[in-house]
């Protein structure tokens, strides 16, 4: 089943997210900032990440254009976690190379289905 | 299927009571330029947003979103950091502190300040525009869900541009996406360069898809929104299937012929068909999705009372862990010695012996060490709280904050935290003199609150010192005295005055503040104090400030006590709230009405408790003559107990007798001894009023009595 990253600086919504995909079978691996999450990148490979925007140490901008610097990870799926639904942020995500994005809050249902339509 | 994350809300709470304490103390500490701060401010809200959102606590939501846009303003440079922003945030910390604690129980929050708050922030940010444009575009995720209900065809033309896929996104998906929304035929060109140009990481091949579907335009282009900026999209509105077919339109889908698998179009509005294999893309129906998990989330918050959860450090429970370790080698030990002992034996059983008192004792500390949190947890409210006084009052006020790490039981910082504050308030209002008076009297401008926390013994000390005025000595007891507290012309020593502080009904304010000094609070911050075994000391000096000194136990779950014998019963007093042991003297002893004996002890007269009376137990001793009383003291009352004889003072671990068995007066619960036998620890309060009680009854006896005899 397909290896997902997962980069969240809040507890909560990585445990959230987690047991989720655990409960559609899905592998997880979690990341509590940026860096750390870059670091679980350079160690093994992902079929998808899933990270937050906002967080200490690397944000997920930043995460995600270090990620595209990466052979294993030009062509994989990067989704954003984010509340921020201004176009400016999408923008910024869209540039850094991320694929697509989720907005929060979040819903199980629908983090699901959106996986759905970045990893078969 | 669907996904029940109530489980992990107890640890959104406790994430959001963090945020929030964050929250609170970097905007005290917020200076212009300080981005690490903002940030993480904005971070903090951010995170509350997003899972209280999760949970459908909608009013944390969209209060928080307020807050976020401001702070989001501040971080990005669009808005200057200034002093009134920061109140209106800080009132706003409250706010969203008030909005969670109401969702918890399953309520929707009244409290005024919501609304007033919410009016400033509001006010606040309509002096930029960007909250309206984020309005804006959350009415127009609105109306797109207000889409007709007719099969409509359309025409889709997709271009995308030779990279797309560089950035995950496969086309595959898109097309499947589409495909959930209803009836598809899709025809794909290529146009591949010549091979020595062709470039394996890119794309060139487009497509035309023609939808039947019962969706409007937005549906179709939300499909593509992560991709709308790298392809070419054209739609175009074909025609109304329904004015073309005079047949209902589930016969056009029985017909179907179309070139690409299809799929039964799933109603939008099932909440299941978000998570069906290959089912429509949720974004485009997240008002009926919301909708659906709203009641189910709160439903799971009014199941789920808060069941206090503690947060131990991986190093308390690897200690822990570690020692138990040790125990069972201990046991081990002991069982194989056990199993062919002889006499040459004995000093390797004593040896194994000692060892495994060492375990327990360790053990027990370290167990007792899980339930200890430090200080900070109830001190860190304290500069939020000195902040707002001091705008308040209009005094400068600094707080000093030492000893953080110092650690004490769950269960009595929980219970300390309002007596604190109280004091501090105290300190604030009462303690510190008004600018001008200060400078006045030769010291800065800016008055000093410090805190204090250490262990002295089995106890934490608590201080409160400020460098105020100092307790008016005079003051407090010409009030004493008109209050009827104690009598014209007493001589009292200063801590007996200060001690009068604590009396009911005492305050020696001339106005009564908004803050403090409305007669009801020490004596019910000393009453608190003592209801978990401490007790509290004011130490000041007349121009030079005030120190109350709080003395807890540091944990409830042990005891200091004494251990008494009355008749054959062994009975455990809190070492606490004994005041002295004595040998009572005729001379001292007063026989009052009924048979209400009153032991003269220097300027007091201390009722005298039999204990064996009390409980019904055959003493040895049932003269009050030269036997042995501890006295101690509860509610400011002394009394002596009358006993036969003093044991040992010994720790004691308390056990509940209300949980074993039922409630009895005057015993607080109960503990096993070294040898095995159950002995009562008394409740000093409760058997000072179970004796104050028979007194009365007897008092009353002797009355009915005396006047039968004169009838």
């Amino acid at each position: 089943m397909a290896n997902i990253l997962i980069v969240d600086d809040s507890n909560s919504i990585r445990d959230m997210v987690s047991f989720t995909l655990k409960s559609a079978s899905y592998n997880t691996v979690e990341a509590k900032d940026g860096l750390e999450g870059l670091n679980a990148a350079k160690r093994s490979s992902f079929d998808l990440v899933i990270t937050d925007v906002n967080m200490p140490n690397m944000d997920g901008i930043t995460l995600c254009q270090e990620l595209r610097k990466l052979p294993n990870f030009r062509f994989t799926p990067i989704l954003m976690l984010t509340t921020e639904s201004s176009t400016d942020m999408k923008m910024k995500g869209k540039s850094a190379g991320a694929t697509g994005w989720l907005v929060k809050p979040f819903n199980p249902e629908k983090l699901l289905a959106t996986i759905k339509r970045v990893i078969r | 299927m669907s996904i029940d994350l109530s489980q992990f809300l107890p640890s959104f709470l406790e994430e959001s009571d963090e945020g929030l304490a964050l929250m609170e103390s970097g905007l005290l500490d917020l200076e212009p330029g300080d981005d690490e701060s903002i940030n993480a401010i904005f971070r903090a809200a951010h995170s509350i947003k997003g899972g209280a959102g999760t949970f459908g606590f909608n009013q944390v939501t969209d209060f928080t979103h307020l807050v976020e846009t401001l702070l989001d303003e501040m971080r990005d440079g669009r808005r200057e950091i200034v002093g009134a922003d920061i109140e209106i945030l800080l009132k706003s910390v409250d706010c969203i502190r008030l909005l969670i604690e109401a969702e918890k129980v399953g309520e929707t929050c009244e409290d005024s300040r919501i609304g007033h708050t919410t009016d400033l922030l509001n006010q606040t940010l309509a002096l930029s525009d960007s909250s309206n444009e984020e309005s804006n575009e959350q009415a127009s995720v609105e109306s797109t869900n207000v889409g007709g209900s007719s099969q409509t065809s359309w025409q889709i033309e997709f271009i995308p541009e030779h990279h797309l896929v560089q950035t995950g996104n496969d086309p595959i998906f898109l097309l499947n996406a589409l495909a959930d929304l209803g009836e598809v035929s899709i025809r794909c060109q290529s146009q591949l360069p010549a091979f020595d140009e062709l470039d394996p990481e890119e794309l060139f091949l487009t497509w035309q898809i023609e939808l039947i579907a019962d969706v409007d335009e937005d549906e179709i282009r939300e499909i593509f929104e992560w991709v709308e900026d790298e392809c070419q999209l054209n739609i175009t509105k074909v025609e109304t299937v329904e004015q073309v077919l005079a047949e209902p339109e589930h016969i056009a889908s029985e017909n179907t012929e179309a070139p690409v698998p299809q799929i039964e179009p799933e109603p939008v509005t099932a909440p299941e068909a978000s998570i069906a294999p290959t089912s429509a893309p949720a974004a485009s129906t997240p008002a009926t999705n919301d909708k659906a998990n709203k009641p189910a989330a709160k439903a799971t918050v009014k199941a789920k009372p808060d069941a206090g959860s503690i947060r131990v450090g991986v190093d308390k429970v690897d200690s822990l862990i570690n020692l138990v370790g040790e125990l069972v080698i201990t046991q081990s030990m002991l069982s194989e010695l056990g199993n062919n002992f002889d006499l040459t034996k004995v000093e390797r059983l004593n040896a194994g012996l000692e060892q495994l008192l060492q375990n327990t004792k360790e053990l027990q500390e370290s167990v007792m060490r899980i339930r200890m949190l430090p200080i900070s947890f109830a001190f860190n409210r304290f500069p939020r709280l000195v902040h707002d006084l001091s705008l308040k009052t209009g005094k400068q006020v600094d707080l000093v904050i030492n000893g953080e790490q110092t650690e004490l039981d769950k269960t009595v910082m929980e219970q300390i935290g309002d007596p604190l504050v109280h004091l501090v308030r105290n300190a604030v209002d009462h303690g510190i003199e008004a600018g001008e008076q200060r400078i006045a009297n030769g010291k800065p401008a800016q008055g000093t609150i410090t805190l204090d926390a250490y262990h002295q013994g089995g106890n934490i000390v608590i201080e409160i010192s400020d460098d105020g005025g100092g307790i008016n000595r005079d003051a407090v007891l010409n009030k004493a005295i008109e209050k009827g507290v104690v009598e014209p012309g007493v001589t009292l020593t200063d801590s007996q005055v200060f001690d009068l502080l604590f009396e009911p009904g005492f305050s020696t304010a001339k106005q009564v503040s908004d803050i403090s000094g409305r007669g009801v609070g020490m004596d019910v911050v000393k009453r608190n104090i003592q209801a978990l075994g401490g007790r509290i000391q004011v130490e000041s000096e007349q121009g030079q400030g005030s120190t109350f000194r709080v003395y807890l136990p540091l944990t409830l779950a042990i005891l200091d006590g004494q251990l008494v014998k009355v008749g054959d019963q062994v009975y455990v007093i809190p070492l606490i709230s004994i005041v002295e042991s004595l040998q009572a003297k005729a001379e001292l002893i007063n026989t009052v009405s009924g048979d209400l004996v009153l032991y003269r002890l220097r300027e007091d007269n201390v009722p005298v408790l039999p204990v064996y009376q009390l409980f019904n137990l055959p003493a040895d001793n049932k003269d009050v003559e030269g036997c042995l009383l501890v006295v101690v003291e509860a509610d400011g009352q002394k009394v002596g107990l009358m006993v036969d004889d003093l044991l040992a003072q010994q720790q004691v671990v308390i056990k509940s007798l209300e949980d074993n068995y039922q409630q009895v007066d005057g015993i607080s619960g109960a503990t096993i001894l070294g040898d095995g036998s159950v002995a009562m620890i008394i409740d000093i309060p409760g058997i000072i009023d179970m004796a104050l009680s028979h007194a009365r009854d007897k008092q009353d006896q002797f009355y009915q009595s005396m006047t039968q005899e004169h009838v």
